[in-house]
């Protein structure tokens, strides 16, 4: 039986909160199998993506670079660019795990994707009183079955895309995701303005070498939503 | 077909890179914290990115020809997702729309 404030308290209640979102993750990491097949890797290499790198847009970011035969160097600056955000949900844990031992900090940091993230810093706010072994708990309960779910909702992915002819326009599926992944965000103006950037850049800058025009216009990209922000949402929020 | 160490080589760095940024701040940086600066920046990384794979994508198909399906498809997922804020709705819609429609046509 799990005492209260214990390490399986956490886990329990965070595993359980975090089911519902495996109707996004299942999807999604079938989806990536099914592009990663496509694509042309086999089924190692898919599994290598979903359990090395676990990170559903940066992968397909990738594959979809790979498909373009851009150098590794490229592949690497751009996914790891969409990855970036990640450092902030890192910075935003110290509070409440930096004093946990190296090991284990080295360790949550595998699971430190969008979900668990978010799950953990509304019930930071939720349950304020838990201890750090059942927040702990709580943050892997929600990782550690949703990732074993994208591995195998990978897995089935990339069985069916060996089943599926490879001419019916399976390409669409890559920006259709991205699309919707970043739809509900165009409501805020900074986020609309970054991402109107990061077209208009790509696009003009189509010609420059290896692909490097997509990651230049991120960064300009970034610059205009940042800047966005600052001068029209923070004065607002002051409550002018 | 790619070359297998082309394939292994992102694999592996990638899965290092990534696991490097979600480690940085709660195992080598510590309690110190970022400018502000670089925190909102950091907020916007996903639109800087994603949009600029997908438009050309969808203007262009793999072979480069246009295919006005793709855009309605896009545009809808765009509308859809902003409409319900939900990523299932949107794609679903999307994704309908488009197999829908190019089985028919």
């Amino acid at each position: 039986m799990a005492t209260l404030g214990s390490f399986a308290t956490g886990f329990r209640q965070g595993a359980i909160q975090g089911l519902p979102f495996s109707l996004v993750l299942g999807p999604f990491g079938m989806l990536f199998g099914v592009i990663a097949t496509e694509s042309g890797l086999d089924l190692v290499q898919v599994m290598g993506f979903s359990v090395l790198v676990i990170a559903g847009a940066a992968q397909i970011t990738a594959i979809s670079l790979m498909n373009e035969q851009a150098p590794v160097l490229v592949v690497l600056a751009t996914s790891l660019a969409v990855n970036l955000r990640m450092g902030i949900y890192s910075a935003a844990l110290v509070p409440h795990f930096g004093g946990l031992p190296l090991w284990k900090r080295a360790t949550a940091a595998y699971w430190l994707f969008d979900q668990p993230f978010a799950l953990t810093s509304v019930d930071v706010a939720k349950n304020p009183k838990r201890t750090r072994d059942e927040r702990f708990g709580f943050y892997l309960g929600v990782g550690i079955p949703l990732s074993i779910l994208w591995y195998i909702v990978t897995y089935l992915g990339a069985t069916l895309g060996d089943l599926i002819p490879g001419d019916i326009g399976i390409d669409f599926a890559i920006p259709a995701t991205f699309l919707a992944l970043i739809a509900p965000l165009l409501k805020s103006l900074p986020h609309l303005a970054a991402a109107i950037t990061s077209v208009a850049g790509t696009l003009t800058l189509s010609n420059l070498p290896f692909n490097s025009g997509l990651l230049v216009a991120a960064v300009i990209a970034l610059i205009v939503g940042a800047e966005v922000e600052r001068r029209f949402v923070e004065p607002r929020q002051r409550g002018r | 077909m790619f070359d297998a160490n082309y394939v292994w080589t992102i694999i592996i760095l990638l899965g290092i890179g990534t696991w490097l940024i979600r480690f940085s701040f709660l195992g080598l940086i510590g309690e110190r914290e970022l400018p502000v600066y670089v925190k909102r920046m950091l907020n916007y990384t996903a639109v800087a990115v994603l949009p600029g794979i997908s438009v050309p994508m969808v203007l262009h198909s793999a072979n480069g020809s246009f295919e006005p399906l793709r855009i309605t498809a896009a545009i809808a997922i765009l509308v859809i997702g902003v409409a319900t804020q939900s990523l299932m709705k949107s794609i679903g819609a999307g994704l309908l729309i488009y197999f829908g429609l190019s089985a028919l046509l």
